[in-house]
């Protein structure tokens, strides 16, 4: 969740300083969406634009890390903007380099790519959020279905899907308004485990309740079933009847076996600890369960977030290597596992004014750093395996719109664009070309922080 | 009076066939004959939910909505007392009777005592939370998202809300005051009218008011009627101060072009030159809240009926438009014309509404009677409870409280434990089952934002969710109802009268014995479990 709005700490200089820091001061957020195959598909001969990801899973990365001490280093720039984070290293992709805080992302980074382009042009976390989330910005009469929920209907839904686990999983904690089924309507809306993947018994919210046994768990469903009068009284009445499905439904899963992909003592403890012992690195392991069970859309809110403006460099240095362990790990092990089977691209890109090392990290303006992997991505496609999109290659300087990482998802998994539901499909005015800014000038002289 | 024995015994034929279906003839009557000393007097319906006599009109209200009732064949019956209090409660002031105040009720023999109840109800200060929680939705009281209205200003928005509606300002001066006011954010609480609002210009700005107070959806009208409107608003002007976050909403002359004459054209198409010197916003605020104003009247009761009697005389209440008319043309000037009569007082017409008996008709309908028998309200429809206000009983049957927070870092995300949810001043204030049970983003104004219709994760959430089990095994008024010194039937007594506010039955009470003697559940489990149970029927989840 939103951990702070940055005018709320900082916003205390007089106006007239404010226009341009406030731009600088605000945050920006960071996504990263898996999108997996399916792992029981054939290796099939890479055709352009054709659809095989069954499931995604995205990391969102709340408040928004900070891209140049990540995946978008700018060793260049000097003391003043890297601070200590002055290291880059090599990836096991030729030309790409990361910031030193990932390793072990660094060595996967033939699974991904890197889309150092993306930008919103919002400052605010709340709208930004939207706007990542659903494709639009907030304004209009109707509140708009974030790409999960819409994925809860296409690829859920709409497509078949029978599981018992809601097609739209949020672990653990729900983002509101953020991830939210808008007017898809409420059965489209995420469901969020709460709980903690960490601890001794992952206790899914509504699922595994502590203490009941299942025994008492059967016979309170039949008390409650006795003592309904007022329901039995009219059991034809279509309020009551959608009661009624709601409660079998629940029961299914509080029942049912569709809850042991939620039992991470399942797994194999060695690869438990290489996912790291921690809610983040179990977030991932859960979510790899999660999309081998069939749920189409599994959102991993970073527990914590990422507005980093004070205390920039040890949260950076406590939650870094959490993400980089974690996200590594689920790289391999969804590969390992079958999920995917062909390599993936990299691509990076970025679009701030450079934010200057004072021991906290400001926002930057509408930033955002995405990194997207998917297996059969066709090397027709835009973001080709091992190439970078953004201000390093002259090629690909245009930058991507949170629309446009949706219709990506969509491409990959048999929803596109065409099919997006809604009562009024506008077409979107066309992105602003936004030229990106000039690289941070080498003479500027180091500062200590 | 053969008719409405004729209701009665099919109404006991009904529930010994244990369907719903209204068979309508002989033969089910003379069944009904043979029937009716045996299960009629039995049957759940009878006893608990439906008193036993058909409905008739008593006051004007009703002569005109039981009117439509013959011709539909239709014959609704009237809800017994321990539903009606639950009803006034729950709609009235969004708050549970106690067990107490349920028993008093209950016991009470004098013939006018349901009036009376209303009276009482409102007079609560509950009914000022309530209903400010109402009016916030419409007006987007939140401190963040999609329109920064930040803290200290959605605080002064509510508090003035929720003032003028305690005090019963009249809703003239309510409305006059929302579009009219000058001044700070954090000063003058009206003022933020025109800040929560996430298109400013002069359009954007008619078509929230065209929203709010005339109840339509401007994008359904022809656009030079918005345009001519939008001029009325084309001089409000922001300015920031030196105070951070603080903003001026002001009548701001200088935005008229100079020279030329601006002329503005009113909803119902009279054109009116701008004099300078006078605010148009006043122009447009005295045309509107005159009494007379067809928009404005038929937008407050029509809504005001809505929320008691879950649907619009014109559905949906915000969306007046000539090509959707009035289910009742007849009830809707009936309401408009005595809320000009009492000089826009909206007590009064609450009063109206809940004293009525039209208010006062069972829930019970047969399925395939619904779609003709909601327009003409002829019974009362099933709704689940608001999320603030579920949590609101559940806290207070268990004597716990919920964490309200806001990720908005400002001095307000510190609530007291006692306040209930639809108290809380800010929707950027919230927990997790608030947003799980549907409270509304408060982002459009539209009635429709918010949502109360069950989901499995909502009732994954009340069957089987620490945070609601939690609440079961520690509140203190658990500790307090399930106090082993009690007989077991009292204990269920006092279950049944806080959670449903009324007495159990036979039966009732004999499936809570045959669940103790099962001993599945330890002694101090059964009664958890009874609560547990009972917070999760139908009964409780409704509004009924």
């Amino acid at each position: 969740m939103n951990t702070c709005t940055p005018d709320a700490r900082h916003d205390h200089a007089p106006r007239a300083r404010l226009t341009r820091r406030q731009a600088l001061r605000r945050g920006f957020l960071g996504t990263t969406g898996l999108l997996l195959s399916d792992r029981l598909a054939h290796a099939a001969p890479p055709v352009p634009l054709k659809a095989k990801a069954k499931s995604v899973i995205q990391v969102f990365l709340w408040g928004g890390m900070s891209h140049t001490d990540t995946w978008d280093p700018k060793m260049d720039a000097g003391y003043d903007y890297t601070g200590q984070f002055k290291d880059e290293i090599a990836t096991s992709v030729s030309g790409i380099k990361m910031g030193s805080l990932f390793p072990q992302l660094a060595k996967q980074a033939d699974k991904y790519s890197i889309i150092r382009s993306m930008t919103h042009r919002n400052n605010g976390h709340e709208t930004a959020a939207y706007l990542m989330q659903t494709g639009h910005l907030p304004g209009e009469r109707l509140a708009y279905p974030c790409i999960g929920a819409i994925f809860a209907l296409l690829k859920g839904y709409n497509a078949g899907y029978k599981g018992l686990i809601p097609p739209y999983v949020v672990l653990t904690q729900p983002q509101g308004r953020f991830s939210e089924a808008g007017f898809l309507g409420s059965r489209c809306k995420p469901f969020a485990t709460g709980g903690d993947p960490n601890a001794g018994r992952f206790e899914v919210e509504g699922v595994i309740a502590r203490g009941i046994t299942d025994q008492r768990q059967q016979a309170r469903r039949s008390l409650l079933s006795s003592l309904n009068t007022f329901g039995h009284s009219q059991p034809a009445h279509p309020e009551l009847r959608t009661a009624r499905e709601a409660e079998e439904k629940a029961y299914n899963l509080i029942l049912g076996e569709g809850k042991e992909v939620f039992d991470l003592a399942k797994e194999d403890a060695k690869l438990r600890d290489r996912y790291g012992r921690h809610t983040f690195g179990q977030d991932c392991l859960a979510a790899r369960r999660l999309v081998e069970a069939g749920v189409p859309y599994v959102t991993i809110n970073y527990p914590g977030g990422w507005d980093t403006h004070s205390n920039h460099f040890a949260t950076m240095n406590r939650q870094c290597p959490q993400l980089d362990q974690g996200l590594a790990t689920l790289l391999q092990d969804l590969r390992s596992a079958a999920c995917w089977t062909a390599p993936s691209s990299g691509a990076a890109a970025s679009s701030a004014a450079p934010p200057r090392s004072t021991g906290s990290r400001p926002g930057m303006a509408a930033a955002t750093t995405t990194a997207m992997s998917s297996r059969c991505w066709s090397p027709a496609a835009a973001s080709r395996a091992g190439r970078l999109s953004g201000p390093r290659t002259p090629k690909a300087r245009r930058s991507r719109s949170a629309r446009s990482i949706r219709s990506t998802c969509w491409a990959r998994s048999t929803i596109l664009p065409a099919s997006t539901p809604g009562p009024a499909c506008r077409t979107p005015k066309a992105p602003r070309r936004m030229s990106c800014p000039p690289p941070p000038k080498r003479d500027t002289k180091p500062r200590a922080c | 009076m053969i008719l409405e024995l004729t209701e009665h015994v099919m109404s006991a034929t009904v529930s010994v066939r244990g369907t719903l279906e209204m068979k309508r003839g002989w033969l089910p009557v003379l069944l009904g004959c043979m029937v009716i000393g045996g299960a009629a007097a039995q049957s759940p319906r009878a006893t608990l939910y439906e008193e036993a006599k058909c409905a008739s009109p008593e006051t004007a209200l009703d002569g005109i909505v039981f009117k439509s009732f013959a011709k539909a064949g239709v014959r609704p019956m009237y809800c017994t007392d321990a539903v009606f209090l639950r009803r006034a409660y729950l709609d009235v002031i969004g708050t549970l009777p106690t067990a107490d105040e349920a028993r008093a009720f209950l016991s009470d023999t004098s013939l006018n005592k349901r009036r009376a109840l209303v009276e009482r109800l409102l007079e609560r200060d509950e009914f000022a939370d309530y209903w400010a929680m109402k009016w916030s939705d419409l007006l987007r009281v939140k401190a963040e998202f999609p329109v920064n209205l930040w803290p200290n200003a959605a605080q002064a928005y509510h508090r003035w809300l929720r003032a003028s509606i305690r005090d019963n300002k009249p809703y003239d001066r309510f409305a006059r005051e929302l579009l009219t006011s000058n001044g700070s954010n954090f000063r003058v609480g009206p003022v933020n009218f025109y800040r929560a609002i996430q298109d400013r210009s002069p359009e954007g700005i008619a078509t929230a008011v065209a929203l709010t107070f005339m109840g339509c959806r401007a994008e359904n009208w022809p656009s030079n009627t918005l345009a001519g409107m939008s001029v009325f608003f084309s001089q409000v002007n922001y300015k920031p101060t030196r105070e951070w976050k603080e903003e001026i909403v002001y009548w701001d002359p200088d935005k008229a072009a100079a020279g030329a004459t601006q002329v503005g054209e009113l909803p119902d198409r009279t054109r009116i030159t701008l004099t300078p010197g006078r605010d148009p916003r006043e122009v447009f605020a005295d045309w509107l809240i005159t009494p007379k104003n067809q928009w404005f009247t038929a937008n407050i009761v029509n809504r005001i009926w809505s929320w008691l009697l879950g649907r619009g005389i014109i559905h949906e209440p915000d969306d007046i438009r000539s090509d959707n008319p009035a289910s009742n043309p007849a009830l809707l000037l009936f309401l408009r014309r005595e809320f000009a009569r009492s000089g826009c007082d909206t007590k009064h017409l609450f009063r109206l509404i809940l004293t009525s008996r039209t208010y006062q008709l069972s829930s019970f309908v047969a399925p395939e009677k619904i779609k003709l028998a909601a327009p003409l309200f002829a019974f009362y429809p099933l709704r689940q409870l608001d999320a603030e206000v579920l949590i609101d009983a559940i806290n207070a049957i268990t004597g716990t409280s919920d964490l309200y927070t806001s990720a908005i870092p400002e001095p307000f995300t510190f609530i007291p434990a006692n306040k209930p949810a639809i108290a809380l001043p800010d929707g950027s204030i919230t927990s997790p089952f608030l947003e799980l049970f549907g409270r509304p983003a408060r982002a459009t104004g539209l009635e429709n934002e918010r949502v109360n219709k069950p989901s499995a994760s909502q009732r994954m959430h009340l069957l089987n969710s620490s945070h609601i089990q939690r609440k079961f095994e520690t509140g203190p008024n658990m500790k307090r109802l399930l106090d082993p010194a009690r007989k077991p039937k009292e204990t269920i007594e006092e279950l049944y009268l806080s959670i449903l506010s009324r007495f159990p039955t036979p039966d009732e009470i004999a499936a809570v014995e045959s669940y103790m003697k099962s001993g599945v559940a330890k002694r101090n489990e059964v009664g958890i479990d009874l609560a547990w149970a009972l917070i999760n029927s139908d009964e409780f989840l409704f509004r009924h």
